[in-house]
């Protein structure tokens, strides 16, 4: 890899296929899915070849590219990986090439959707990648206009219409990057003083020594901005209803990906700048984890339609990503990290499941179901390993995580620990029942025209599945990149007593 | 012996790769996949054979240990690993025989299932976890597979997914062992945090040492949580009768011998924690006597042949966990390996009636079966008559290992409440038997004996009913405690009057069954009628399952739906609300902009003067 940018090709060539697909005629869907297919399979090898090829022990940012961009602010396009970014690259091209995929049978539109279904997943890439705060949040604006478009164009009208929607998920998105755009100002601004030069990249500003007044003032922005982001309780409320409004790659990508760079802000961008600040707040994270993790687990118990069981699940998984990161520990970030990952790809799988089956059937509600398992197999093992990572059993990404999450946090609190493991025993309940409601009982007649999966509709529960169980039963394969990155964002942050606002 | 030791780990991993090539390649073809699951099993089998033959002709205090590392950073260590000593070899022994013969046995009962291919395949992947939980050597692996059986619980008990009542079941088992798995992996966090190991060797060495009881109470009885869900246990054994809506062949297996019964491997194995807290054993010998004595009740008045023997299970479970909290650890697991030959006994030969009689459950429903299946019927006679405690059958010696150690304990409530209940025991056995295989004929009029595959694994559990007790009898010189014995603690010499109490009150229960069902000298009847209020009170199971049914109904979703009202009207309520507000400015503070100069230039006076104002006050204050 002398010299050969791997991370920029990965990066753009998503981006490629989608100016390619702009000189496609329309008509010529296959060739569309097509370029869509081969682009996201190259960047899902490259970001193969990027993790097998990272050197752990060496460790730090890897495979580093920059030019400068705008000398007098001291932009970069400068990109990187290390620990913490690699697996949540992968995460992203997995779910990105899944998500073509799920999206095989699309009917209208071919063009405009998979054009922008390119964009989306190059713009969530490039936050990943990115090594400079500017970079960072340009990518991260690019997200939001394909992602209003897919969900006001192609997303389904149930409880909420898709313009409404599509309108709530962008508005939070845009609120959301308000107060982080406040936030990247002031570290600017502050750093330049601080460091004599202009700088936007990330570890140069680290070594600013920030005041802890305005590290608690910007942490506080960035737990507002990325806190939505991650749906941190009571801003949650755009994630139901948006997963459920919007097609199914746009959930997958959203659920699986999107969420994560508010948890992946917070780590690289929240902790590694402002550690003072986010030690001093992270009670307040936790204690909002709580609700996640208890507040929307409950309520999933009463929901009827699969977009929302899942969408609320997220929600309460989501909680422990916060715990783990509130928690401020090697172990708690490293299960934060690795939870981000696995919930990835298990929501991932559990939309293209759920979309699969909807577009056949025309309805997401589990009491409209019943022993889809006799005429669906396929899909039913799908479901089943979606459900069981979902409530976190072992053998899948998922035990992993949340086993390391508690024990990381268990030591730092106690109390609210316990509580928020109280949340095995509710998913197990709600998720249990909503597999069994669907998958089993009685075969009923009226779906025996439901087709299984096959053929193309059999590559997300291939990638994504197989991804849960390797998580699951080697996890020392994606554990030890994590390790190691967030072995190194400690020792730059040097240690700290959390606290002071509880 | 090294060279064996190296294959070690294929007793574990070969169950499972039967489960990957079945799953990923060979489930059209349903007989290959029963031989490639068959074959793995029986390899796992023999190589026990030869681990226990290693270490039960050596020295006791003899540990096989290696591991893989599996999960690791700086503060949290799991491996996947193999600890073999006697209690291991123990359990690999008692778990491949009785996974081989049920395997077997499969083979004639689940004849034309459709989902045979995954049958087999959920057996191994069964098989192959309950054995990685007994040879895992740390907490953090024993805890992964632990949670594995419970999924192949779950997926075995709804295995015919078709009925809602085996779906319900499988969620109910699920569910109700999670519960006991929240305080269980809370009590290994606690060990993780406090000790920042969860390897049993350093825990050993560790624990001994510290005596600060304000964490180890806790950390016991949260433990203490895996077993009561695993092994149901009162409060939480409400899921193991549901449990019998699986196939009969997987009752025996998971049910009866093998799955539930790792709650009371899990106290022995952690016996160098439980045993420094005296009051957490006191809480295990309790619950245990209770649940011992409470099933035993429920189990005199059932009318389905499974689940008389589940409620049998769930008390003979409850003597096991007593035997634990009174400190026989080792009649514990002496009682353990009897009680699993002769239950899945039970249930294999219960599954071969319930076979040739289409499914049919009922007691009162059948009747004059010894005539029609010889084999089955005296195979179950033996099986009964050793959990009776017959001498000189398994489990006489079993039992009375843990009344002797209840009684030399100290514990003489406990070995009055044991006697009790092996009285019961006796009677409910012949109850079923005297009812559904001797007296006349009610129904049933095509039984024949079942096929030679299902009754050659009946006829092998027979013989080790009666046999596999020996090994821990006085008459052998109590073998089995030379080996698995808690360090320093010296075995009770045989009491002859407790043996001769504990014979007497059995063959007592046998007849009375005898007279009331056989030669009905007493009708059933009028004593139904005279004790109704007691009577239903055990036909509805203490109406604990009404009770939880009612406590999900009324607190958790009633609380679901308050919860969500507030998700939907306040906190969205509250967006929406932002989002109106939002709006509602806009179109108000248009009309600011008119496109009439005149008002503009008001707007631009007052503008003026709010700021030459504070510029003045800013002066003003500055001057003062």
């Amino acid at each position: 890899m002398n010299g050969f940018p791997i991370l920029s090709v990965t990066l753009l060539l998503p981006i490629a296929g989608a100016l390619l697909i702009t000189l496609v005629p329309p008509t010529r869907e296959d060739l569309i899915k097509a370029i869509a297919a081969a682009c996201t399979l190259g960047s899902l090898v490259l970001s193969l070849v990027v993790f097998c090829g990272y050197d752990q022990v060496q460790g730090g940012m890897q495979m580093t590219e920059a030019i400068p961009w705008v000398r007098d602010l001291g932009v970069r396009y400068a990109l990187g990986v290390d620990g913490i970014s690699i697996p949540l690259l992968l995460l992203t091209n997995l779910i990105g090439f899944s998500a073509v995929y799920a999206s095989w049978h699309t009917g209208e539109r071919v063009k405009e959707f998979f054009l922008l279904l390119l964009l989306l997943i190059s713009g969530v890439m490039g936050t990943f990648l990115a090594t400079d705060l500017f970079i960072f949040f340009l990518f991260y604006e690019v997200v939001v206009i394909p992602i209003y478009l897919l969900v006001i164009m192609f997303g389904s009208s149930q409880r909420v219409t898709k313009e409404y929607a599509g309108m709530k998920l962008t508005i939070y998105l845009l609120i959301g990057s308000a107060f982080l755009l406040v936030g990247l100002i002031i570290l600017f601004v502050k750093g330049r003083a601080l460091l004599g030069f202009p700088t936007m990249d990330i570890n140069t500003l680290a070594g600013a020594d920030f005041p802890v007044g305005l590290q608690v003032f910007v942490y506080c922005l960035m737990a507002l901005g990325f806190g939505t982001l991650l749906s941190m309780f009571p801003f949650h409320a755009w994630s139901p209803d948006g997963y459920a409004g919007a097609p199914t790659a746009v959930s997958m990508i959203h659920a699986g990906v999107l969420k994560k760079i508010g948890g992946y802000g917070l780590i690289r961008i929240g902790l590694l700048l402002l550690p003072a600040g986010a030690r001093y707040v992270a009670p307040v994270i936790a204690v909002l984890a709580l609700g996640n993790v208890v507040y929307a687990g409950i309520i999933c118990l009463t929901q009827k339609d699969l977009k929302y069981i899942v969408g609320y699940s997220s929600v309460s998984h989501m909680g422990y990503v916060l715990l783990g990161i509130a928690s401020v520990n090697l172990i708690s970030l490293n299960g934060a990290v690795m939870m981000m990952f696995a919930h990835g790809v298990m929501a991932a799988l559990f939309f293209a499941m759920i979309g699969n089956l909807y577009q056949q059937s025309h309805t997401r509600n589990v009491f409209d179901f019943g022993g889809l398992a006799h005429q669906m197999p396929r899909l039913a093992v799908g479901f089943m390993l979606a459900g069981l990572a979902s409530l976190g059993l072992p053998g899948t990404a998922n035990f992993i995580g949340e086993f390391t999450i508690f024990v990381g946090a268990f030591g730092v609190y106690n109390v609210l620990t316990i509580l928020a493991i109280s949340g095995i025993v509710i998913t197990a309940v709600y998720i249990l029942r909503t597999l069994g409601g669907v998958l089993f009982g009685p075969r009923r007649p009226e779906w025996d025209h439901l087709q299984d999966l096959r053929g193309v509709d059999m590559v997300p529960l291939l990638v994504l599945g197989g991804a849960i169980l390797v998580g699951g039963i080697l996890p020392f394969t994606i554990m030890d990149p994590i390790n190691s990155g967030i072995g190194q964002l400690l020792g730059q942050i040097g240690p700290g007593q959390i606290g002071g606002i509880l | 012996m090294q060279d064996l030791m190296s294959l070690i780990w294929l007793i574990p991993v070969l169950p499972f790769l039967a489960f990957a090539s079945i799953g990923l390649l060979l489930h059209r073809w349903p007989r290959l996949s029963a031989a490639v699951s068959i074959a793995a099993i029986g390899a796992s089998f023999l190589l026990s054979l030869l681990v226990a033959i290693e270490i039960f002709g050596g020295d006791p205090g003899r540990v096989f240990e290696m591991s893989v590392r599996w999960l690791e950073m700086p503060g949290l260590k799991v491996d996947m690993g193999i600890l073999v000593d006697p209690l291991t070899a123990v359990m690999l022994l008692v778990v491949t025989t009785v996974a081989l013969l049920v395997q077997v046995y499969s083979l004639g009962y689940m004849e034309g299932d459709p989902g045979w291919a995954s049958y087999f395949s959920y057996q191994s992947i069964f098989a192959g976890s309950m054995l990685g939980l007994v040879v895992a050597n740390n907490f953090g692996q024993l805890f992964v597979f632990w949670e594995l059986v419970g999924m192949c619980s779950y997926l075995l008990i709804g295995f015919w997914f078709g009925k809602p009542s085996a779906r319900d079941a499988a969620i109910k088992a699920f569910v109700t062992n999670r519960i006991g798995d929240f305080g269980f992996l809370l009590g290994i966090l606690f060990l993780a945090v406090v000790f920042g190991t969860l390897d049993f060797g350093q825990l050993a060495a560790l624990i001994p040492a510290y005596h600060n009881l304000a964490v180890l109470l806790p950390v016991a009885i949260l433990l203490f949580f895996g077993p009561v869900g695993k092994s149901a246990q009162f409060p939480l054994h409400v899921w193991l009768p549901d449990a019998m809506e699986g196939p009969t062949p997987v009752s025996a297996l998971i049910h009866a011998a093998t799955m539930v019964a790792a709650g009371v491997y899990l106290i022995a194995r952690a016996f160098f924690i439980f045993s420094q807290v005296p009051q957490a054993m006191l809480l295990i010998a309790l619950v245990g006597g209770f649940t011992a004595l409470f099933a035993a009740s429920i189990a005199l008045v059932q009318n389905d042949i499974k689940r008389i023997l589940a409620y049998s299970t769930l008390s003979q479970l409850g003597y096991m966990v007593m035997a634990m909290g009174v400190g026989a650890m080792t009649a514990g697991m002496f009682h353990l390996m009897t009680h699993a030959f002769f239950k899945s006994l039970l249930f294999l030969a219960a599954g071969s009636v319930i076979h040739t009689l289409h499914g049919e459950q009922d007691i009162w429903k059948m009747g004059g079966l010894a005539r029609k299946m010889p084999i089955t019927t005296w195979t179950f006679v033996i099986g009964a008559l050793a959990l009776a405690g017959i001498p000189p059958l398994a489990g006489f010696w079993s039992k009375d290992e843990i009344l002797l150690g209840a009684y030399a304990g100290g514990y003489t409530g406990l070995y009055l409440l044991g006697s009790l209940v092996a009285f019961m025991t006796a009677f409910y056995m012949f109850r079923l038997i005297f009812t559904a295989f001797f007296g006349g004929n009610k129904g049933g009029e095509h039984a024949h004996e079942s096929a030679p595959v299902m009754t050659g694994p009946l006829v092998i559990l027979a013989v080790l009913s009666v046999v596999a007790g020996l090994v821990g009898s006085p008459l052998t010189g109590n073998y089995f405690g030379h080996y698995i014995s808690v360090p320093g603690v010296a075995h009770h010499p045989a009491n002859p009057v407790i043996m001769s109490v504990s014979s007497l009150l059995a063959l007592a229960g046998i007849g009375l069954a005898w007279l009331i069902y056989q030669k009905q000298s007493v009708q059933a009847e009028d004593l139904r009628q005279r004790w109704s209020p007691l009577y239903e009170l055990l036909r509805h199971k203490f109406y604990i399952d009404e009770f939880y049914a009612w406590l999900g109904k009324t607190f958790v979703d009633s609380g679901a739906r308050a919860l969500e009202w507030i998700d939907l009207k306040l906190v969205n309520g509250a967006v929406n609300g932002l989002a109106y507000l939002t709006g509602w400015s806009g179109r108000t503070l248009r009309y600011i902009v008119n496109g009439q100069v005149q008002s503009y230039a008001i707007w631009v006076v007052f503008g003026v003067a709010l700021l030459l104002a504070t510029a003045l006050m800013t002066v003003f204050t500055v001057l003062v």
